[in-house]
């Protein structure tokens, strides 16, 4: 498999004036598990948002499955999950069926009318996921981790090629943390799908990602994490027991 | 007087029918308003529409002729107010605030440099369903009809958007296309609503029927319809109750919404905790 998932080249982003991504340079090729790492304010979130057109860039270009952004229309081959919903209002009035079927409006065109083949990927992704005896369910009744499993689901329901996750288990329980890793390293291993991460969480995406992206404004490391255990210039970034914490668990 | 002897009325019929129609518009653009805290819009078009209205009365504009010329001044009003948000850097409520206070500023300079419809342009202030004519109906049927269909080709995008904004834009949709459309339909929903409850109650036509719906809904489409049938009922309830009682309707209308209102938050409540 040799489709670049995803290529960045020379990315520059700031807000008023202030430059929070510098000359950003990496591919990903398809089927990769990156995980995207770095302190808080590096710019991680700042590129994930860029990749989703949800923010324009300075500088730079970005192609998506093979597509340079400005021509990019297979929204429904890219699934997304946030950290949360922006504004998230518990009251609001939708069940679980409805929110993971909004997942498919990406690959319908106007009138984005829903059929049979759209209420056979929410059952199918629902089962998949574990989550079908909830489906009638109230979004807002349900508990944090569950909530992350139904966007989950709604970011999957049209098996996408790449799945980026802005920091999704921030708001989670340890348990509930582990079980979704591991649910997203299935997907990852049995639909090929490529996936980009960003976490806190080094030292638990070494047991999982197939590669680290380390920013802090601009790329401090990118490669397998073999080559990030084997690096000596790592471990004087890190630290010894940073780089072995990441290492050990993987 | 019976059911029958009040149906026998010609305005009554109009009003009911004009009242029904409005209502379901308000209802359903409601909950796409309240979820999106986008509420105090259909106060901020109400003042506009006051503005408006005294234009109209300035040039000497009346019934059918006065609602169709307050049109665009409304609809330029709603996407004044997007772009403001957008463009100005300034959060949506202190847009919507500013081209509010122009409106009303506009209707009392107006009423006060021409003098002399004062009578008529306050009457506009609390409406009277009841002197729907039927010119003014078929206005508001062709209206309804309009926004209804642009409810339903972008139920699903409006939807997507009221649910959270960055998902549905994330999903390839056009957001801002979607707000446009949403605050001009909304935009349409208020001139007509000026005639069943006046300027200064459009708001609660917009806002109380949805959030009584929000009580008891358990799904966005049962949402939707119930806050349509929410809005219909209270209106009929409304304009019946007011002509037997020889009440306001505007004020009625409200007042009825309230109770229902009122009614949904504590069968929710005791549904929560029997």
């Amino acid at each position: 498999m040799n489709e670049k998932a995803l290529s960045v080249r020379n990315l520059c982003a700031g807000y008023h004036g202030s430059e929070v991504l510098q000359d950003i340079s990496f591919s990903v090729n398809a089927g990769d598990y990156v995980g995207i790492c770095g302190p808080n304010g590096s710019g991680k979130s700042t590129m994930i948002k860029i990749i989703l057109q949800l923010l324009a860039p300075t500088s730079g270009e970005v192609s998506v499955l093979g597509t340079p952004q400005a021509s990019f229309r297979d929204w429904h081959r890219i699934g997304y999950l946030p950290q949360g919903l922006q504004f998230f209002n518990p009251h609001f009035p939708a069940t679980v069926d409805e929110v993971i079927r909004l997942g498919r409006l990406s690959a319908k065109k106007f009138p984005r009318r829903f059929n049979r083949d759209d209420a056979w990927a929410v059952d199918r992704t629902m089962e998949w996921m574990g989550i079908s005896h909830i489906r009638g369910a109230m979004i807002g009744e349900l508990s944090g981790g569950l909530r992350q499993r139904v966007l989950l689901a709604r970011a999957l329901v049209n098996d996408p090629a790449l799945l980026v996750m802005d920091e999704p288990t921030t708001a989670l329980d340890p348990e509930t943390r582990e079980s979704f890793y591991k649910l997203i390293f299935e997907m990852n291993r049995e639909k090929q799908c490529t996936v980009l991460l960003v976490t806190h969480d080094t030292a638990t995406i070494g047991k999982y990602a197939s590669h680290l992206l380390y920013l802090d404004k601009k790329v401090v490391f990118y490669g397998s994490f073999d080559d990030f255990c084997n690096s000596s210039e790592m471990t004087g970034f890190f630290g010894e027991h940073g780089q072995h914490l990441v290492c050990h668990r993987h | 007087m019976n059911l029958n002897e009040m149906l026998s009325y010609g305005f009554m019929q109009r009003a009911l029918v004009g009242g029904s129609l409005i209502a379901i518009l308000c209802s359903v653009l409601g909950v796409f308003l309240v979820l999106r805290r986008l509420s105090l819009i259909g106060d901020g078009l109400a003042h506009v529409t006051f503005g408006s209205v005294a234009l109209a009365l300035f040039f000497r504009l009346h019934s059918v002729y006065m609602t169709l010329s307050i049109i665009p001044v409304v609809l330029a009003s709603a996407l004044g107010i997007l772009k403001l948000a957008q463009k100005a850097r300034i959060y949506g409520d202190a847009a919507i605030g500013m081209v509010s206070a122009i409106g009303i500023a506009t209707g009392v300079l107006l009423a006060s440099v021409a003098g002399g419809f004062n009578v008529d342009l306050f009457s506009y202030l609390f409406g009277n369903i009841l002197s729907i004519s039927s010119s003014e109906l078929c206005i508001a049927a062709a209206l309804f009809v309009i926004v209804i269909a642009g409810v339903i080709m972008f139920y699903n995008e409006l939807f997507a958007s009221t649910f959270d904004e960055e998902l549905a834009k994330s999903s390839g949709l056009n957001t801002d296309r979607i707000n446009t459309v949403l605050v001009l339909l909304t935009a349409l929903t208020v001139v007509l609503a000026m005639k069943v409850v006046g300027i200064m109650l459009i708001s609660a036509l917009l806002i109380l029927p949805a959030v009584s719906a929000l009580q008891i809904a358990k799904g966005f489409k049962t949402a939707i319809v119930s806050a349509a049938g929410i809005g219909v009922a209270t209106v009929i309830c409304g304009i019946s109750l007011s002509f037997v009682m020889n009440l306001p309707t505007g004020a009625t209308i409200v007042l009825i919404n309230f109770i229902v209102f009122l009614c949904a938050f504590a069968a929710r409540t005791l549904l929560r905790h029997p």
